[in-house]
């Protein structure tokens, strides 16, 4: 099963560090990804740039408008995002519990994957259905 | 030899995790001292036989693969752990040797050092440290290997605060040391104690929703009774087998529980021919054998009284006298007002609805019961059977506004339609 995790840092934190702390950081939890991938857990992730880089999209008018920015503020940002493959939700709470970003304050947010087969498959067969003569 | 395409592969492993994990990881939690690390070296063993079977073929005996394995990948763990959160030197050093130095290196542990060690993880999972909700959750996960998510479907719960149940249940164990071995004899009374509890309320659950359309949650009763069946094989004790007789005289009803609508059918009213007789002869005769040794309890006591039902031909061809002096004998020991309750039913069946009535409103006089749609429900069955059809109905109506379980509003509702 998959599981999404969302980090979310403390921006501020992150700013007042040093060059080295910084790296430090980025070593030990490379490294951690890395044994994630070694150990068939990892399935993806990246990095987020800022959220002033964002761009929202919403609807309005019956329109597609854009807005600047995330959205939703909040003081933590999200700042990755990272795919699990793990056997229940147990395993995924153990795997990230001992990701070294814990150390440096980040906040994990686990999210089992949602299961879209099923409503995938009957869309599949209602666009079928509208081609068909 | 072909091996194996990864698709069946990834099946086959799944099979051998609801088989095998149990074990594995009992005799990993003795190993290695931890039940986080043998669970988290656990899984790396079986992600370890997705890559390496693929390659190699199934190995002839997969469990001390994963258990040889699971230990060299325990020392990854630890050193990993000891960077992340500063564990001392000495501690890691201390764990590894644990792991070189365990017994039997590589050699294969016998079958039944294995089923002791199942016997261990039972106990801890179901210490009393532990709140009851982590006990159940705990036993289902780690001795029986289901997943979070399943367990909370099966309990109607999100998967988050099932995994929140387990995190702090393992906490429990971890902060307040909670011994990894089978308690001593004296205390194995009560300790065995709420390991029963702990597989008849799986069973309950279960068994409450077998009459919806909830075949997750149903699936709870075949689970304990599996649990059971474990418990027995490691541990015969009277009260044991008298549970296993219990769960096993009850689930053999469960198709005449029913009807196709998925309404519910009293036991007087069953269609006996849909009982598993295979169940019942099994039941009767763990029954009996509890009964011999003269030192069974409440369950064994249940087990017979659901035995005589079971051996009945009928309702009216049921030895009442002899299910009264069951209930008898089960008040002396579960003076609870539920058994009372109970007990009051099976002397209206002896001797009339009268005396059944009295026996239900002195029942009801504990308190306890006012709220227990059971009581209204059977009190208002005497006053049916007595010809006072409005005191009937106000009875059902009052059990109608006490339950939430679908199947039973629907019996009940059917019984005021009958009234008016």
């Amino acid at each position: 099963m998959k599981y999404i995790c969302f980090g979310y840092y403390d921006k501020s934190k992150f700013d007042g560090m040093t060059e080295s702390e910084r790296n430090a950081m980025f070593d030990t939890c490379l490294e951690y990804d890395d044994h994630l991938r070694a150990s068939g857990h990892w399935v993806g992730g990246e990095a987020l740039q800022g959220p002033e880089t964002a761009l929202t999209l919403y609807w309005k008018n019956g329109k597609v408008a854009t807005t600047d920015g995330p959205y939703a503020e909040t003081k933590e940002q999200l700042g990755g995002i990272l795919v699990l493959e793990a056997r229940d939700m147990n395993h995924a709470v153990q795997l990230m519990a001992q990701h070294p970003a814990m150390t440096y304050g980040n906040i994990f947010e686990i999210r089992p994957a949602g299961d879209m087969n099923e409503i995938m498959k009957a869309s599949e067969q209602r666009r079928r259905q509208v081609v068909a003569p | 030899m072909q091996p194996p395409v990864p698709e069946q592969l990834s099946r086959t492993i799944e099979t051998l995790y609801r088989s095998e994990s149990g074990r594995v990881l009992a005799t990993l939690v003795r190993l290695l001292g931890d039940l986080d690390l043998a669970e988290e070296s656990m899984h790396e063993a079986f992600a370890a036989a997705l890559e390496t079977w693929t390659l190699a073929g199934i190995p002839d005996k997969p469990r001390p693969w994963l258990i040889s394995t699971a230990r060299f990948r325990a020392i990854d763990v630890i050193r990993r752990r000891a960077r992340f959160d500063g564990a001392e030197r000495d501690l890691v050093a201390h764990m590894e040797s644990r792991v070189n130095d365990a017994p039997s290196g590589n050699e294969e542990i016998g079958d039944e050092e294995i089923e002791d060690d199942r016997l261990r993880l039972i106990f801890t999972c179901c210490h009393p440290a532990l709140l009851p909700e982590g006990q159940i959750a705990l036993t289902l996960r780690e001795v029986c290997g289901l997943t979070t998510e399943e367990i909370a479907r099966a309990f109607l719960i999100t998967p988050a605060t099932l995994a929140q149940r387990i995190v702090r249940a393992k906490a429990v164990i971890r902060d307040k040391a909670v011994p990894y071995k089978v308690p001593a004899l004296q205390e194995l009374p009560a300790r065995l104690g709420a390991v029963l509890q702990v597989v008849y309320l799986v069973f309950n659950e279960g068994y409450s929703a077998a009459a919806g359309a909830e075949v997750t949650r149903a699936e709870l009763t075949s689970e304990a009774i599996r649990l059971g069946r474990l418990v027995i094989e490691l541990l015969p004790e009277p009260e044991a087998i008298g549970l296993l007789s219990l769960m096993l005289l009850q689930e053999s009803r469960r198709a005449a529980r029913t009807s196709p609508t998925g309404e519910l059918i009293l036991l007087d009213n069953q269609d006996r021919a849909l009982w598993n007789r295979e169940q019942i002869a099994e039941g009767v005769a763990l029954v009996e054998r509890a009964l011999k040794s003269h030192r069974f309890g409440s369950y064994t006591l249940q087990a017979a009284i659901a035995a005589v039902h079971a051996e009945a031909e009928s309702p009216a061809a049921t030895d009442w006298r002899q299910i009264v002096a069951l209930y008898n004998q089960l008040v002396r020991i579960q003076p609870s007002p539920v058994v009372y309750l109970n007990r009051a039913v099976a002397i209206a069946m002896r001797d009339g609805p009268e005396a059944g009535l009295e026996h239900i409103d002195a029942a009801l006089e504990y308190g306890e019961l006012a709220n227990y749609y059971l009581a209204h429900s059977a009190r208002a069955d005497m006053y049916r059977r007595l010809g006072r059809t409005a005191e009937a109905r106000s009875s059902y109506e009052k059990a109608l506004a006490l339950t939430q379980q679908e199947p039973e509003r629907q019996f009940l509702q059917e019984m005021i339609k009958q009234l008016k």
